[in-house]
């Protein structure tokens, strides 16, 4: 089988300017952020993302990476909205394709399965046929005569999703309780990445969770990467919950020019290796803090 | 706000109000936003509406009925339920919904996308989510902790939830599976049973008074000669409320006593 393993900047290296960007997980959990956080420090632009919108679309707004995000919703879950997607939304900065969540899954799985669209309810009546121009209905040919929503596939020129075990194949597993859309993810676009918690052999994934779990194939992906810490903000369970203190940060520094300054600085202007540090620190600076507070 | 005669909270009320969106639906997946309809699903599930079947608002279905922020490892799975099967569920109708609305309409249209003009709003809310689809899938209500001019509004901003006259100009697929059962807000009980479609006040909470309730929405509701109150709850459904589903009292912080 072959060795599929790479490094973030060889990820990096695979993606060009003006590319659709589909990124696995939901809101805040299981978002591979470690990725998110090498395209930040790339000098890629113009990207349009396609996401069931969390965290790694704010940061990518953020750092005006962005010209388009297609998405049904951008959340962080425990705080309902994303400060730096609604900036950028409310400044007009990017171009925006939002959409029914149930649409979203089924542009996936009309470019997973390679026909044009796919027929759904959803959307009818609602003003997402009024904000999307482009999109159409389209008419049953069987006797019932039924007009639907034709959702356009959702092509994608690469995806990126994060998984708590992989192969060095490319076969992942995901051990928490919902692998969300992952899978369509990388079955919609040309090139697949997965990161992961832990690149283990092969014959130790039946070790790690029931078959179930192992719901990634290598048929859906190209690029394998060791992230540990690789979904961090974001849950990823059962490796690890949200870290809710450092998202809370995140959350408060995005309100203010120069907090957002110094946050950048301090774990965005450092590599993989560094942020982890980093927020490693500023968790024991958190519990320190709560301690005197308690006066402890 | 409690009723002074009985003694029952503002939020009692409005849980027991959305408890009675489940009645009769038998077995179908309640989907509830919400601390109010969060309590209103499990108390049905305890009472009137045992078949109803309730999630833990992660990727499972659970047994009974859990109280408000039950320990993960105290609830008891039934099924998996993770997202993409929830569109299953979604799409084949088994569901009743209790979605909560930054705006809504005469017409029973529904806003959670933005304020102000779509190109570049004055705030970008989470989004349209799954409204949409919900709407012209299976029943869904509207939950509102807080009725005003500016949740109860002529028009939405940003149709996210389609109410009766968007399905309808939407035509027969859009209308075949829609019912906006009723809106529940922190004031009384709404539903859409007129000739024209439009929301009409059913019952105020005790307390409430139908010139507040006129007061309080931006447009015009139909109001019958009689508005009758909000039901009071049972005995068996005070207690369930109290002492078992929310003993920390989560439901008066939504809505104050």
């Amino acid at each position: 089988m072959a060795d599929k393993r790479m490094t973030l900047d060889e990820f990096v290296g695979e993606l060009s300017p003006g590319m659709t960007i589909g990124i696995g997980g939901w809101g805040s959990r299981r978002k591979p952020m470690a990725a998110v956080r090498a395209i930040l420090r790339s000098d890629l632009t113009d990207l349009t993302v396609v996401s069931y919108g969390g965290p790694d679309v704010g940061l990518l707004c953020a750092a005006g990476k962005v010209a388009k995000v297609v998405y049904g919703f951008v959340t962080l879950d425990s705080i309902p909205t994303d400060p730096h997607f609604k900036a950028a939304r409310q400044a007009g900065a990017v171009e925006a394709m939002e959409i029914d969540e149930g649409m979203f899954y089924l542009g996936l799985l009309a470019a997973s399965q390679r026909i044009p669209f796919l027929p759904t309810r959803s959307g009818l009546g609602s003003d997402v046929l009024v904000v999307n121009p482009s999109l159409r209905t389209v008419r049953s040919p069987y006797d019932d005569g039924e007009e639907l929503v034709a959702m356009p596939a959702l092509r994608l020129d690469a995806a990126v999703v994060h998984v708590n075990r992989a192969d060095a194949a490319g076969s992942g597993q995901i051990l928490g309780p919902d692998p969300f859309f992952d899978e369509l993810f990388l079955g919609a676009a040309d090139r697949r990445f997965v990161t992961t918690e832990r690149v283990v052999p092969t014959e130790q994934l039946g070790a790690e969770g029931p078959i179930q779990t192992m719901c990634v194939s290598r048929l859906l992906t190209d690029g394998v990467l060791e992230t540990p810490g690789g979904a961090h903000f974001t849950a990823c369970v059962p490796d690890y919950g949200r870290d809710e203190g450092f998202q809370k940060e995140y959350v408060a520094a995005a309100g203010d020019p120069d907090a957002w300054a110094a946050f950048r600085e301090r774990f965005l202007a450092v590599d993989e290796a560094g942020y982890q540090a980093a927020t490693r620190e500023a968790a024991d600076e958190r519990a320190a803090a709560k301690a005197a507070k308690e006066g402890k | 706000m409690t009723d002074t005669t009985t003694g029952v909270t503002r939020a009692e009320f409005c849980a027991v109000a959305c408890a009675e969106v489940f009645r009769g639906d038998g077995e179908v997946m309640a989907s509830a936003f919400g601390t109010a309809p969060a309590l209103g699903a499990r108390l049905a599930r305890l009472t009137f509406a045992p078949d109803l079947v309730l999630t833990d608002g992660d990727a499972a279905l659970v047994d009974g009925a859990p109280p408000l922020g039950a320990r993960p490892d105290s609830l008891v799975l039934e099924s998996h339920m993770p997202y993409r099967r929830v569109f299953d569920v979604v799409w084949s109708g088994r569901r009743n919904l209790i979605m909560m609305a930054s705006q809504i309409d005469r017409t029973g249209n529904q806003n959670i996308s933005a304020i102000g003009p779509w190109a570049r709003p004055k705030a970008q809310l989470v989004g349209v989510r799954g409204a949409p689809g919900n709407t012209v899938n299976h029943t869904t209500s509207y939950w509102v902790p807080s009725h005003s001019t500016r949740s109860f509004v002529e028009q939405v901003d940003v149709v996210s939830g389609v109410g009766y006259a968007r399905a309808a100009a939407a035509g027969p697929s859009a209308t075949r599976f829609h019912e906006i059962r009723s809106v529940v807000s922190n004031l009384g009980v709404f539903d859409f049973g007129t000739p024209e479609r439009v929301m009409r006040l059913a019952s105020v909470h005790p307390g409430v008074t139908v010139d507040d309730v006129v007061a309080a929405t931006g447009f015009e509701l139909v109001i019958p000669d009689d508005v009758p109150d909000t039901r009071l709850p049972t005995d068996e459904e005070l207690v369930l409320l109290r002492t078992v589903l929310d003993p920390k009292g989560m439901r008066d912080r939504e809505v104050k006593p």
